[in-house]
């Protein structure tokens, strides 16, 4: 069934068909449409779940890992803000080993205020062991959604699953909805073998040696790199129900480029439109699309990257007195890599600020004019 | 007298719990007093240490450390999943100290409170950070002495109110329960598991290192409290039908603050203060309950 859904809507969706038992919830924009949808759906009984009204992020994500440890699937969805509130218990529920989903809708960080979308405050929270997963499009928003509990509950890690403010969260697309019977043969029941039961009890998250700790540690690392491939067969499966495959990165016409744009989010439909039309034009430029940030597709990313390419890193994000984040995790993925690549990085987008095709022509004619070399970052449509 | 107490202990020994700590004790009575059937949610604190640490665990009931200030929201999480999952009659336990209660919990608990989260919360009052080493809460009482309070620079507030807090959100069951009134505590407990809703139950833990006493007058400090009136024992239904506990004679508070090293530096007039502000808040409490 196709019906035009907006990105918020097709989270909603996926929630529903995911039968998702405990949500928990606190508005803000632009992430509250997916709240008051769940609360929709959880009134009209057409999702059996428990929604909880919180009355702080804090709290949403504090019910979440007492529902997960009670064995329930668990999901919240939250932006900005509310995601930086979270940041004590994202630890907490990674370092529980909890299955929990959360979708975050990127909104820049105030201060001073903007509602625009950008990903610092998800790569804020890049270390809180929680795997990332960015989205293009409204129907990605879905699948992902429905793999994301699946890969959780397999690795025992939770998903951060994240979509632009107002680009992706709030703008119509036409949208397939799986029909429920596919979905519960790709998702069945969460199954838990330690979960608080008072027929088999046991203390969770109590203090422990540091040799305990370390080696706590070390299986959240592994199971982190094991996501990379369950991830992969996964897309495989899910393919193999849905027709829709998904991949950690996605390049698109990088074989022969002269510039790689490196897409992350919403901005990778515009450098598809502005690829397609360059092409047109015989200009040789391509990009790779990464929807996998955590665990990061280094492998992939140096596939991909082979053969000394000029790679132009759209980073719609910054992290203060180095870079853009994903040129330093690019540079480090790619690091002895011969021939060399060369990598600029670009911050773009900040606040919501549009990044358009022809903002990118005219990037891309300035890289190849030498105008814009790897070394500091350069501001798109900030310059001066 | 009839048995109000089971045989069945939940909490073992071999704790890390300090020589006297009235928290283990009363964690002891209250899980007795509910029984197996409960899984019990601790935030930061004496209760969380006190556990012991893995593999070992003190208690033989599901137990779940959380985030200091979370003690309510993770409860009730918990508890809206098992019912997810068809278990409908486990008691969830919110387990959490003065701390993790009146203040850095404190919204997560009105949160809870206003929903009328179906959680039982026993908010163990040892009346300072003790665990970190005694350092001022909102339940310090005026005149006390912690190290962050040294007595050059008193506490000078008086200590929050947190049951009146508790019954203006109208929760259908609110107790203050002492240690050395077990039969009162384990009753308090018995009827708080047998409401649905928010339940609250303040339970105040004398504290000897804390507190600057000897471990062996625990229980003799908790009655001093009550018997003073700085800890009187009532319950409250739905923030408005008060209903006072049987209650020893009165003495004055004088009694239990000569025994804690805590208040030593008080002069006579300033327990005269604290006298008149307790008689005040007894007479406030009085009224309440008529």
């Amino acid at each position: 069934m196709r019906q035009l859904l907006t990105g918020n809507d097709a989270a909603a969706e996926a929630v529903k068909l995911s039968r998702v038992q405990v949500i928990a919830a606190y508005p803000i924009t632009p992430q509250t449409s997916i709240a008051e949808s769940l609360s929709d759906l959880v009134s009209k009984r057409k999702l059996d779940a428990r929604y909880m009204r919180v009355e702080s992020e804090t709290s949403a994500l504090a019910c979440l890992i007492g529902a997960s440890m009670a064995g329930a699937r668990a999901f919240t969805a939250t932006s900005s803000q509310g995601l930086a509130l979270m940041h004590e218990l994202l630890h907490w529920a990674s370092g529980a080993r909890l299955p929990i989903v959360l979708i975050n809708v990127n909104r820049s960080m105030a201060s001073p205020w903007s509602l625009g979308t950008d990903h610092i405050d998800s790569l804020s929270q890049r270390d809180t062991g929680w795997l990332q997963f960015y989205c293009e499009k409204a129907q990605e928003v879905l699948d992902t959604v429905i793999i994301a509990f699946r890969l959780a509950e397999k690795l025992l890690l939770p998903v951060m699953i994240l979509s632009d403010g107002f680009y992706l969260s709030h703008f119509v697309e036409p949208v397939s909805i799986p029909n429920q019977k596919q979905v519960d043969r790709f998702l069945p029941e969460r199954k838990t073998r330690y979960r608080l039961n008072p027929k088999d009890p046991h203390t969770f998250g109590g203090g422990v040696s540091g040799l305990i700790f370390a080696k706590l540690k070390k299986d959240m690392q592994k199971r982190m790199e094991e996501a990379k491939g369950v991830f992969q067969s996964l897309s495989e499966e899910f393919e193999s129900i849905f027709g829709r495959k998904y991949a950690a990165v996605e390049p698109y016409l990088t074989e022969d480029a002269e510039i790689v744009l490196i897409t992350i989010g919403t901005i990778t439909g515009t450098a598809r439109a502005f690829v397609d039309q360059a092409r047109q034009e015989g200009k040789k430029v391509g990009f790779l699309k990464m929807k996998m940030f955590r665990p990061f597709p280094e492998e992939e990313a140096r596939q991909a990257l082979k053969g000394g390419k000029r790679i132009v890193v759209l980073d719609r994000n910054i992290s203060f007195g180095a870079e853009g984040i994903f040129s330093q995790e690019l540079k480090a993925a790619l690091y002895g890599m011969d021939p060399k690549p060369e990598v600029i990085d670009v911050i773009a987008g900040l606040g919501g600020l549009d990044v358009t095709p022809e903002g990118l022509r005219d990037l891309c004619q300035k890289v190849l004019r030498g105008e814009i070399r790897s070394g500091k970052p350069y501001w798109m449509g900030v310059e001066g | 007298m009839k048995r109000v107490v089971i045989e069945e202990e939940l909490l073992s020994s071999g704790h890390f719990a300090c020589p006297g700590c009235g928290e283990t004790l009363a964690f002891r009575h209250v899980l007795k007093a509910i029984g197996r059937k409960v899984a019990v949610i601790t935030t930061a604190g004496c209760g969380s240490v006190v556990d012991g640490y893995w593999p070992l665990s003190a208690s033989k009931v599901p137990f779940f450390h959380c985030s200091f200030g979370t003690a309510a929201a993770t409860a009730a999480g918990l508890k809206a999943g098992l019912e997810m999952i068809g278990d409908r009659r486990t008691t969830v336990l919110a387990w959490a100290g003065d701390g993790g209660t009146f203040d850095i919990g404190f919204q997560s608990l009105s949160g809870a409170a206003e929903r009328n989260e179906d959680i039982l919360y026993c908010c163990y009052d040892n009346e300072a950070y003790m665990n970190t080493g005694i350092q001022r809460s909102s339940a310090t009482p005026k005149g006390s002495w912690t190290t962050t309070t040294p007595i050059q620079n008193l506490k000078e507030e008086p200590k929050k109110d947190i049951d009146a807090i508790l019954a203006a959100h109208r929760i259908p069951y609110l107790a203050t329960a002492s240690l050395a009134f077990p039969e009162d505590l384990a009753r308090k407990v018995k009827k708080a598991k047998t409401i649905k809703g928010t339940r609250f139950i303040h339970l105040l833990i004398p504290c000897p290192p804390g507190w600057r006493f000897q471990p062996d007058l625990t229980i003799k400090l908790s009655r001093l409290a009550v018997e003073s009136r700085a800890f009187p024992l009532y319950e409250v239904e739905y923030g408005m039908r008060y209903q006072f506990s049987p209650m020893p004679e009165k003495i004055p508070v004088k009694e239990y603050i000569r025994v804690q090293g805590r208040f030593s530096h008080l002069s006579k007039k300033q327990i005269e203060v604290i006298q008149r502000e307790i008689d005040t808040r007894w007479e406030e409490l009085v009224d309440r309950a008529h």
